[in-house]
């Protein structure tokens, strides 16, 4: 339970850091928090040749307010998403779901850089990003690009980062929404989910203006239903009931078995939680789970 | 090799010849001799070799060694002495909120962090907060009636 050897740096700049990756020709790693990294070293499920930290670069944490955005510096610790007030009121349903995102003392440490970054398919950040549509910065040798959080990840943990490549911010767009919900459950309280869903309305009166769906834990990545979100603002009032949208919901996935559960079980979850969140968003005018 | 100097429990360690791939649980009990930081899964699951880094409980199995450079570490050596128990301690002890106490110093440095930064007004509060620390004795009953008292008696001596 003690890590293979490696070099270690720990650069100043994301220019340094991204030299070292390339020197290492594909065998370096990215240490960010190491709240997934450490267990892979200590288990020696990886064994890189170099870590390069970023923790003493300077200026990758920070919540900045761009009016119709949220930028958040890939350093920035899941504890300071939690408690920042910037989040819970332009960003809600981040703020709601940092409160499952593991323990205290991983929250302390972990990023939200390098959650994406290792792409956990039953991870919150993750499902965050594809929930508000996020825009996804990446350095790299050839320069800065940004990917659409749809695009980036691409199967259970499997993203579009070269080895080169890191991170460095994140913009959540706010969504002008006015009701939401975030449901979860986990085996024990911070665990990774068996089935999640976050949902977002904008309503007039008895009308649906636009809604948005994002669902984890039942598939290899975080899914954003657009399918579903269409059909629940096409709903007449009377048909917008929490079992209508449950089946809408469950409709869009087939999640598989594994040792943590069933597939039927974690659709099950789903449809339920699809219930809770709908009533949650629609009859108690919307808040936190 | 890497030399590397740190704070712990208020006293200055200038180490040399830090391997890169030393946790920094090892650090703390085999260079330091602080063994009172008790390393349980080595996998960020148990919970026990939990210490504060610059005032935030982290577990110091997923942390390096040579991550703690210039950083200030409180172990659970530095909360209090057996002649003088500090307020979580104390209250560990009236509760009798441990029995083998291999989970204790885990279970006292995540305590003392949430006293710091929740109001833990109920107990889900209390168990939440402790969602990743393991005991296998308590059933963690009494370790909750511990945390529960200490933040009353927090509480209560704030004006």
């Amino acid at each position: 339970m003690k890590p293979a050897k490696f070099d270690y740096v720990s650069p100043s700049t994301v220019d340094a850091a991204i030299e070292a990756l390339v020197a290492s020709k594909g065998e370096g790693k990215v240490l960010a928090g190491g709240q997934s990294l450490l267990p892979l070293l200590n288990f020696r499920m990886a064994r890189p040749s170099v870590l390069v930290d970023l923790n003493r670069i300077e200026g990758l944490s920070y919540i900045e307010d761009r009016t119709d955005r949220i930028a958040i510096g890939a350093l920035t610790r899941h504890r300071d998403l939690e408690h920042s007030p910037l989040v819970a009121a332009r960003l809600p349903v981040m703020s709601a779901a940092m409160r499952h995102v593991a323990h205290l003392a991983i929250r302390n440490r972990g990023t939200i850089g390098g959650s994406l970054s290792h792409a956990d398919p039953a991870a919150e950040l993750p499902m965050l990003a594809v929930f508000y549509d996020a825009e996804i910065s990446i350095r790299g040798p050839n320069g800065l690009r940004t990917v659409p959080a749809d695009d980036f990840f691409v199967d259970a943990l499997t993203n579009c980062l070269e080895p080169d490549e890191i991170v460095i911010e994140v913009e959540f767009p706010v969504l002008d929404h006015d009701a939401w919900a975030f449901e979860e459950v986990a085996r024990r309280f911070g665990d990774f989910a068996l089935a999640s869903i976050a949902l977002s309305v904008r309503r007039t009166e008895d009308r649906l203006e636009d809604a948005r769906i994002a669902v984890m834990g039942v598939a290899d990545t975080p899914l954003r239903l657009r399918g579903a979100e269409q059909e629940l603002v096409a709903l007449a009032p009377a048909a917008r009931l929490p079992e209508v949208f449950a089946e809408i919901v469950a409709s869009k996935v087939s999640p598989n078995d594994d040792l943590h559960a069933s597939g039927e079980y974690r659709t099950h979850l789903l449809k339920e939680l699809s219930k809770r969140a709908l009533r949650t968003a629609l009859e108690a005018g919307g808040k936190a789970a | 090799m890497i030399s590397i100097s740190l704070k712990v429990n208020g006293e200055r360690h200038d180490i040399p010849d830090v391997e890169p791939r030393m946790l920094l649980s090892d650090l703390l009990r085999d260079r330091l001799g602080l063994t009172g930081t008790h390393v349980g899964c080595e996998h960020g699951v148990c919970g026990a070799c939990t210490v504060h880094v610059n005032g935030d409980s982290v577990r110091s199995c997923l942390m390096l060694a040579v991550q703690a450079d210039g950083a200030d570490i409180l172990t659970v050596e530095g909360l209090g002495s057996p002649e003088d128990l500090n307020l979580l301690q104390s209250q560990f002890r009236e509760h009798h909120g441990l029995q083998c106490g291999f989970c204790t110093p885990g279970m006292l440095m995540t305590g003392e962090d949430m006293l710091r930064k929740y109001p833990l007004a109920t107990d889900e509060d209390i168990r939440e907060g402790l969602s990743g620390n393991l005991c296998r004795c308590t059933g963690y009953q009494n370790i909750v009636a511990a945390i529960r008292s200490a933040a009353a008696m927090r509480s209560e001596k704030k004006p």
